[in-house]
């Protein structure tokens, strides 16, 4: 199976551990990570600058990309998840928006055909249960992480806004918890698992983050869990920095791990 | 050549605000036949009345138009105004020119324009109307009442008492519905069973009266008078005739993990169960998923310890039919599921609990014996919150609310927060809610009381989430007048969920051609003038299965349908529709297409003879339509292939006259 992969701009930087074990595990999962050419940063900031179309052309760019090669576009960074499949579900339902950022984009040098949001844009982990399947990943998997008990952690960007994200349950999602199953170990729930890490406000206001990145690791804990796994390099950025009771560690790392690819 | 009268009504400036009835008036004086053409104020007043009636008279018409509102409002006035006169009340057309045009335009232009065009449309049909007389059929002097709660019941009762039979039909094992579950009753906290029970053994014992439970309808045919309806009883296993209800196969089943439904599943009940001990009939049923006998042919011990014989393993289905006159639907609600509200937890803990679950934890019958302890480890609580509006009025959230409000949680959240700081003064008791909505007779007195007298704290805000963090429940809220955010650990949450209408109600109204709302409530004739019917002739609506009710409003509304029925069995002759089809039987080549789409099966072919041109007879294979039962759908109007098949005031001439008035 082949798939456009867009890193984003923090696997190059803080979690390229993050990178590195998704491309080791997809290529352990036969699945071919086609790396945009010069793909751009994903915008970052799609909800606090929803009137301003220039920091989405990147997306829309990668997103025609990714339709001209009618493949999937999968991003393991939540944050960048986030925003391509925001930009998206604006592209399909928001008439303005669309037809603004098509007048941008047909000002390029070779300009597209105009974008409507048909790429299909799919999270690594929607990537395995979709369309891998969580019975295939199980049956790939060579070192089973058993006795493991791990805490899913989603933090907010993974699951909201629910309808455009249609990510999993925001409330009560079982993804990850799933995904831990497949991998062998066993999922702890704890009610801090969808709530916010502190996220960008850590820059602003250090008590409050810590406030609540402490409260996610302690609930974790509390609920006996062994080591919190994450799909968001910022949320881990917040918990380790706050003195995480507990190990952080990216989903791909546990997954390479569990396939055995985690050491070539 | 019709004398048509055209009579344009201004309804106070519903019409006239967009609508320049003068000018409409005007336009429609010169159309073909058109002898006469005022317009009024109000037309359906008495005064418009008699201006219609003196027209009549004074010009000898043959026909007239009102331009007015919907003819579901106000044709069957006109049409009595118009027989008043001496005029064939079927020789009236209402133009549709509020509902369908000044409500639904914005400037006067385009309003009168369309105003005008139905107006001729009506003009045109009226020229080719014809005097009908409507034909009778008998009514079948027997009710039947969908539905065994407290609206089935008092509908049932008020019926059998003005002397009629009626057929209660419950799914439920037991009548009693979702009163018999709850404990006190608002605004009075009189116990529910103290007076729900009493009525059901009224019901039981009103020889009236015949109750079918553990029973469903399947098939519903006929019309108002005359409906045929086919009730399956459901196997229970257990001969109700023979059963004495003493309890003892209940108490040996060996089975014994069996979810108890009475009490929300919050214990278990034996495979064999009589639901709970008021229970009518009071008779055991055997649950065909859980018993060991039916399922793998080894047990039997409830038919050895049964002392009367009435255990009957091989039970079957039963198909009933009978014949009713009127059917009252008194389906009832149930609270939504919770599933998609996990921010409250619902899932995650034992100790978030619904109010109807409360109910039965508070109720000396229930399964804590009625005192209040936690789910989960069965502590006596001693901080609860309540959330209100969980899932009602919940328009941003349609795709696991409702829109609208489920009306009866503000007061049985206040009677639960005050009997719970009456019974447990050291219980801390908050309420988040929205609004507090609580209009109705000694409602406003009752909630000022938990607030005042019982120091109910109530707070304006929403609960944003609720973690479940060693065995306290810890509420995040937000309380809206004070601006902060709450932090509040609880040992027990209560979630007032939002209602909706029994599942059941769906498949239901199809059977009954009864309309529903987006929302799967049954829809009333008219909101505030026929509340209690359905727009289905014959067809009456009882409790909350027409809207949210609490048990004062739904025991008005049960005693209205009921009136409403006795109205309706009280007759001896039902005057018909003449609008009816008849069949062209030169016209008509004996394909049958038109008895195989009827609905009604009023359609049927003979051979008759007919004498031919050149004076022969001919025996030709023609169809005939049976007027009584023929309830003028129109389905074998288009059906028909060679143009034979007309419905009587609707005939195909008189449709294609119309939309040549309109296309002209």
């Amino acid at each position: 199976m082949k798939v456009t992969y867009f890193p984003g701009c923090t696997l190059r930087t803080k979690a390229k551990d993050l990178d590195l074990y998704a491309r080791r595990s997809a290529e352990a999962l036969g699945i071919e990570l086609c790396e945009p050419k010069d793909w751009q940063c994903c915008g970052g900031v799609f909800v606090s600058a929803s009137d301003e179309i220039a920091t989405k052309l990147s997306s829309v760019r990668a997103l025609i990309d990714a339709k001209e090669k009618e493949q999937p576009i999968v991003t393991v960074c939540s944050a960048c998840h986030n925003v391509i499949k925001q930009t998206n579900y604006a592209m399909q339902n928001d008439e303005t928006f669309a037809s603004r950022v098509n007048a941008y984009m047909a000002q390029e040098k070779n300009p597209p055909l105009p974008y409507a949001g048909e790429a299909e844009v799919l999270h690594f982990l929607e990537l395995i249960r979709d369309k891998v399947g969580f019975d295939t990943l199980k049956a790939a998997v060579k070192n089973p992480l058993t006795g493991k008990k791990i805490a899913a952690y989603y933090g907010c960007l993974l699951l909201r806004p629910g309808k455009v994200m249609a990510f999993d349950d925001v409330e009560n999602p079982s993804i990850i918890e799933d995904f831990i199953r497949a991998l062998g170990a066993e999922p702890v729930i704890y009610p801090a698992r969808n709530e916010c890490c502190g996220g960008y406000v850590a820059l602003e206001d250090p008590a409050s983050a810590k406030k609540k990145s402490n409260a996610v690791s302690d609930s974790a804990k509390n609920h006996g869990a062994e080591m919190i796994v994450t799909a968001c390099p910022l949320c881990k950025y917040n918990l380790v920095k706050n003195g995480s009771s507990l190990p952080v560690v990216y989903f791909t790392e546990l997954l390479a791990e569990a396939l055995g690819v985690k050491e070539v | 050549m019709q004398r048509i009268g055209v009579f344009v009504c201004h309804c106070g400036t519903n019409i006239a605000g967009t609508v320049d009835v003068k000018a409409v008036a005007e336009a429609l004086q010169y159309e073909p036949g058109v002898v006469i053409s005022k317009e009024y104020q109000y037309m359906c007043s008495q005064a418009g009345q008699d201006l219609i009636k003196e027209a009549i008279k004074e010009n000898n018409l043959t026909g007239i138009v009102v331009c007015s509102c919907s003819p579901r409002m106000h044709e069957a006035t006109f049409r009595k105004t118009a027989a008043a006169a001496g005029l064939n009340p079927y020789m009236v057309e209402i133009a549709n020119i509020r509902e369908q045009c000044s409500w639904v335009h914005k400037d006067i232009p385009t309003g009168t324009e369309k105003a005008i065009i139905l107006g001729k449309a009506a003009v045109a049909k009226v020229n080719l109307n014809a005097p009908l007389t409507p034909g009778e059929s008998p009514v079948t002097k027997r009710a039947l009442v969908i539905g065994g709660g407290i609206a089935g019941i008092q509908t049932a009762l008020d019926i059998a008492d003005a002397g009629f039979p009626v057929d209660i039909v419950e799914t439920k094992p037991t009548i009693g519905g979702k009163m018999a579950q709850l404990d006190k009753t608002f605004p009075t906290l009189d116990c529910a069973a103290c007076i729900l029970t009493p009525k059901m053994v009224d019901v039981a014992q009103n020889d009236k009266v015949r109750i079918f439970s553990y029973s469903e309808v399947t098939d519903v045919s006929g019309f108002v008078g005359n409906f045929e309806v086919t009730i399956k009883r459901r196997a229970r296993y257990v001969k109700e005739d023979i059963c004495t209800g003493c309890g003892l196969c209940t108490e040996k089943c060996p089975q014994k993990k069996v979810p108890n439904e009475f009490n929300l599943g919050m214990d278990n009940r034996r495979a064999i169960y009589i639901p709970f001990a008021q229970a009518v009939p009071k008779v055991a049923t055997i649950d065909p998923d859980y018993c060991t006998m039916l399922k793998s042919g080894k047990c039997g011990v409830c038919s050895k310890v049964c002392t009367v014989g009435a255990i009957d393993y091989q039970a079957k289905d039963e198909y009933l039919t009978e014949k009713y006159g009127a059917i009252v639907v008194a389906t009832g609600f149930n609270p939504i599921s919770m599933e998609k509200f996990d921010e409250f937890a619902y899932s995650q803990s034992k100790d978030v609990i619904t109010s109807l679950e409360l109910e039965r934890l508070m109720n000396a019958a229930g399964p804590t014996g009625g005192t209040l302890l936690r789910p989960s480890d069965g502590e006596h609580p001693h901080t609860i919150v309540f959330v209100q509006c969980v899932g009602s009025r919940c328009a941003s959230c349609a795709e696991k609310g409702k829109e609208y409000c489920s009306k009866i949680c503000c007061m049985y959240t206040a009677k639960h927060a005050m009997l719970i700081r009456d019974k447990y003064p050291d219980t801390d008791v908050y309420v988040f809610y929205i609004d507090v909505r609580t209009p109705g007779k000694n409602f406003d007195e009752f909630y000022r009381r938990a607030v005042e007298e019982y120091g109910v704290h109530y707070i304006k805000g929403m609960v944003g989430k609720v973690s479940p963090e060693g065995n306290k429940l810890k509420v995040r809220a937000s309380d809206l007048i004070d601006g902060k955010q709450l932090h509040i650990d609880a040992d027990l949450v209560v979630l007032a969920a939002a209602i909706e209408p029994d599942k059941s109600a769906r498949p239901l109204a199809t059977m009954l051609t009864a309309s529903m709302d987006t929302n799967d409530f049954f829809t009333e004739a008219h909101p505030k003038l026929r509340p209690v019917e359905s727009p289905t002739a014959g067809v009456f609506l009882s409790g909350a299965c027409q809207g949210p009710k609490d048990i004062p409003e739904t025991v008005s509304q049960a005693g209205a349908a009921a009136s409403k029925v006795i109205g309706l069995l009280c007759k001896d002759k039902l005057t018909g529709n003449p609008c009816v089809a008849h069949s062209d039987e030169w016209m008509c080549n004996g394909c049958s297409t038109c008895e195989k789409v009827c609905p009604y099966g009023a359609i049927t072919y003979q051979d008759k003879e007919f004498r031919m041109p050149d004076r022969t007879v001919k025996v030709r294979r023609v169809a005939s339509v049976n007027e009584a039962v023929c309830q003028g759908c129109g389905a074998c109007t288009v059906a028909c292939m060679s143009g034979a098949m007309n419905l009587k005031g609707f005939t195909n001439q008189q449709i294609m006259a119309e939309v040549d008035a309109i296309c002209k």
